[in-house]
């Protein structure tokens, strides 16, 4: 790059030969697993998402109403005051169409995800969450209004998954 | 009382880069991390004309140890990094580790302890297969977000998306970045993806998460980088072309990123701000001559110039379509060929760019020099959950 640099070490491999054994490789594939305890805040929260509820958390010195809910406020760090239940609707604060699954392989039928800033928490509080019921994805816009899907409440295990999806609650 | 005693420790020392050295960038190299460690060390060091007794401190940047499957990976890659009966110390903040491992080297030679410092990125994204992605979907939320399935390609999508829609942009002036920086990388011998590529390129190339298509996106890659510090007096004895670490600033934001208006990197404004206070600059458009922001994704150049306070918010694609940011232009952006053109090898890709303002301040860049006598740059990387920016003002 200098200049004055003749070589730049390194050699290339193709990934075909990597594939079909041609150059030596070492596998290994981790057996850990993992189970999160989920928390003072998001025990709440999952616990309330059961009830098909939603839950925040309000800090009384910057006045914020917090979802996810915390026990802290980051800003002001102090303890959180209380708790208080926000709507199941929101407004699409910026979304993706994805052909892309979680390992990079290719879907045929995208799905779309957006950060849905809920009602009833302040200002540009979001979530992030799947949106479905659309006839075209093209159809989809920030600023468009959402409400959550939920399952049926025997399905419910208290999981961010008790939101099925966000569906659009204007005419498309 | 408390800011006085603060501002007289700041830059007790004045630390300047002394060598530099880097890899080939590629999809899959044969080296290992510690061999490509190595070989860009052995690089910055021969440039300097030193050895590796003449090195007081070692500083190793890496990403995320999913990548290799290799836990505790500053020590795997001590012995490569140079670090034998060394003090050292690895440091990892994502995205945001090239540019911030040259700042942790600063601190160590600036203090007065050390007066040598190698800093030395390395990368290989080859390892993890069938991709590299998979990896990534390890640093979301285990609670709120894994559950969704999450992809690393969607924050980035959901990012630029909101930028877009914020300042009104479309796709064609995003996608002229990405022509750019591909075909400065042609100029580049260690360059992954040099190419002569057009708009309507980009905006056909495979959607992956819209707004977000293929030719937006860097490569995943191999490759390591170093750089050598040396305090004032010691630069001046191995160089008579040192380039000064005038200015370091770093940055976090929280991490509830769906709580945050994603179309602007306030964290990168303040620690553009702190670098420029430290090195005196006012009016960074002016007194900045050449620039390498952080470039991932086509958006995150124009992101990231905004955030450098290199124009005002939502200006820099008007820059970018008046070819202000040309090798040519009057503040050219990325004349190394970028992420975009190199290739992304993670921490590695972030210290390239300072490795290319050394040489591009030295009047070293052969091809990829900029016309314009360049003083002053400044170099940015980015990371963690679209929330760390690592910025540095090096001056000649």
């Amino acid at each position: 790059m200098s200049a004055k640099i003749k070589h730049y070490p390194g050699e290339a491999l193709e990934t075909k030969d990597i594939k079909e054994g041609k150059v030596p490789t070492e596998k290994f594939r981790p057996k850990a697993k993992f189970a999160w305890s989920t928390g003072v805040a998001m025990s709440r929260f999952l616990d309330e998402l059961k009830n098909g509820k939603i839950i925040a958390t309000t800090c009384n010195k910057c006045r914020r109403i917090m979802v996810p809910p915390r026990i802290y406020c980051e800003k002001c760090y102090e303890p959180t005051d209380g708790w208080t239940y926000i709507k199941d609707t929101g407004v699409i604060n910026t979304f993706s169409v994805s052909f892309l699954a979680a390992d990079a392989t290719r879907l045929k039928e995208p799905i779309i995800v957006a950060i849905v800033n809920l009602h009833g928490a302040s200002e540009g509080m979001g979530i992030i969450h799947r949106i479905e019921e659309v006839s075209d994805w093209k159809k989809v816009k920030i600023g468009m209004k959402v409400k959550a899907i939920w399952k049926p409440p025997k399905e419910r295990t208290g999981a961010i998954t008790d939101i099925k999806y966000f569906k659009p609650l204007e005419e498309e | 009382m408390l800011s006085e005693v603060k501002s007289e420790m700041l830059g007790k020392k004045r630390v300047a880069i002394v060598g530099a050295g880097v890899t080939l960038f590629r999809r899959n190299l044969k080296e290992t991390g510690k061999e490509l460690s190595y070989e860009a060390s052995r690089m910055a060091l021969d440039a300097a004309g030193l050895e590796l007794r003449n090195i007081r401190s070692v500083v190793m940047g890496s990403a995320p140890d999913a990548f290799d499957g290799v836990h505790m990976k500053g020590e795997y890659l001590a012995d490569g990094a140079g670090a034998y009966h060394k003090p050292y110390t690895r440091v990892f903040v994502g995205g945001g580790t090239g540019v911030f491992a040259p700042l942790a080297g600063w601190w160590h030679v600036a203090s007065g302890q050390f007066d040598t410092c190698l800093v030395v990125c390395e990368e290989k994204m080859s390892s993890c297969y069938p991709h590299p992605q998979f990896a990534f979907t390890t640093i979301f939320d285990p609670i709120l977000e894994r559950p969704l399935g999450m992809n690393l390609i969607w924050i980035f999508a959901l990012e630029m998306n909101r930028y877009m829609h914020k300042h009104n942009l479309k796709k064609e002036q995003i996608a002229l970045v990405s022509v750019k920086n591909k075909r400065n990388a042609l100029d580049n011998p260690i360059a992954q993806l040099g190419a002569k590529i057009t708009v309507e390129d980009v905006l056909n190339s495979e959607i992956m998460a819209w707004p977000v298509q293929r030719l937006d996106v860097s490569p995943t890659s191999d490759g390591a980088a170093a750089v050598l510090l040396a305090s004032e007096d010691v630069a001046k004895e191995i160089t008579d072309n040192p380039v000064w670490i005038d200015g370091v600033g770093w940055c976090i934001d929280s991490t509830y990123w769906t709580n945050r208006d994603l179309y602007y990197p306030d964290y990168v404004e303040y620690a553009a701000r702190m670098a420029y206070k430290m090195a005196g600059i006012k009016n960074p458009p002016k007194e900045i001559d050449v620039a390498e922001p952080y470039d991932p994704f086509d958006y995150k150049e124009l992101h990231h110039m905004e955030g450098l306070l290199l124009c005002k918010k939502g200006e820099a694609p008007k820059l970018t379509a008046e070819g202000v940011t040309q090798r040519d232009g009057d503040l050219p952006t990325c004349p190394s060929g970028g992420l975009l053109g190199c290739g992304n090898p993670i921490a590695a890709a972030g210290l390239m760019k300072v490795c290319e303002l050394f040489w591009q301040l030295r009047g070293e860049a052969g091809k990829r020099q900029v016309p314009n006598d360049p003083r002053t740059g400044v170099a940015q990387a980015w990371g963690d959950l679209m929330q760390y920016g690592s910025v540095i003002v090096l001056r000649r």
